[in-house]
């Protein structure tokens, strides 16, 4: 029933990716001031939207790990913040690549730019804690508390466009309010993206997390196997 | 066509990064195949003496 759903979330992803690279790269008209590079923006957006899920994720599992302190909690955790890394990251690398002939720089130390950039900052230790420390209950209960520390920086990001002076477009949500998109063969585009990342990232996550739950079993099973050698070596 | 080397560049990382990550995870999958097939062989070499000197124990399931 898993491997079921695992396989079609990929096939899915696979599909509605094509389309959104159909629709960015032959639907959507060509945007009057950006140009071309503006198409850049149909997987900025997904990008940054997955990682923000994917590290309210990470707070929610750190929170149960912390109350119920059960290991899927964890397991669930490292999997989303692991995900929520790479799309945080190609929502940098993106934007960046979009800022150089739109700013004429490749980046710039803007609240919102800067802030993302500590979020990214954030969930690197958060994976770097887990690699260096061999002890893993401890490393659960720290990585819980950072991934919900780090988590309270995706609103700040957010409203980081209406809250300080930035240079960052406000594309979705206008400081006038409404949307900035003129054509509604932008929205569709959009929102095609949109849903094509969105499954990819539950794709990506869902192998990832089963992956991790098999190593924890498969621990608790070495674990067991040693005992048993051990008491058989007694014997 | 302006600004086209941007546009190409920023799909071609987020594909080969998606890339990556997948050949990353399958990677990971069959170093855990390995470790259940060495844990498989660990519990057979554990079961199988009693399984031939005990009687009792012949039919019984070994438990993890």
């Amino acid at each position: 029933m898993a491997r079921k759903l695992v396989t079609s979330l990929g096939v899915l992803s696979l599909i509605l990716v094509i389309t959104a690279l159909y629709m960015v790269f032959e639907y959507v008209p060509t945007e009057a001031d950006e140009g071309i590079v503006q198409r850049i923006f149909y997987f900025h957006v997904p990008c940054a939207w997955i990682a923000f899920m994917a590290f309210g994720l990470v707070a929610v599992a750190g929170i149960f790990y912390l109350w119920l302190g059960g290991q899927i909690w964890d397991d669930l955790g490292h999997a989303a913040a692991e995900t929520g890394m790479l799309f945080c990251t190609l929502m940098l690398v993106s934007g960046s690549l979009w800022a150089r002939p739109m700013w004429g720089t490749w980046w710039t130390w803007d609240s919102r730019l800067t802030s993302t950039f500590i979020l990214w900052l954030l969930y690197g230790g958060y994976l770097m804690l887990r690699v260096m420390i061999e002890d893993s209950r401890q490393v659960a209960r720290f990585a819980a508390v950072i991934g919900i520390v780090a988590a309270l920086d995706v609103p700040v990001i957010i409203l980081s466009v209406r809250l300080w002076r930035t240079i960052h477009p406000a594309v979705l949500v206008t400081r006038q309010g409404g949307h900035g998109l003129q054509d509604p063969r932008m929205v569709a585009t959009l929102l095609v993206s949109l849903t094509a990342i969105t499954v990819t990232f539950a794709w990506l996550f869902l192998v990832r997390f089963a992956e991790l739950r098999m190593g924890t079993r498969l621990a608790a099973l070495a674990r067991g196997i040693a005992l048993a050698e051990v008491r058989s070596g007694d014997i | 066509m302006e600004h086209f080397g941007y546009l190409f560049a920023t799909y071609s990382i987020i594909f080969v990064a998606m890339f990556l990550y997948v050949a990353f995870i399958w990677q990971r999958q069959s170093r855990l195949e390995s470790e259940v097939r060495a844990l498989e062989a660990k519990l057979k070499a554990l079961t199988e003496p009693r399984s031939e000197s005990g009687g009792a124990e012949s039919g019984s399931k070994p438990s993890p």
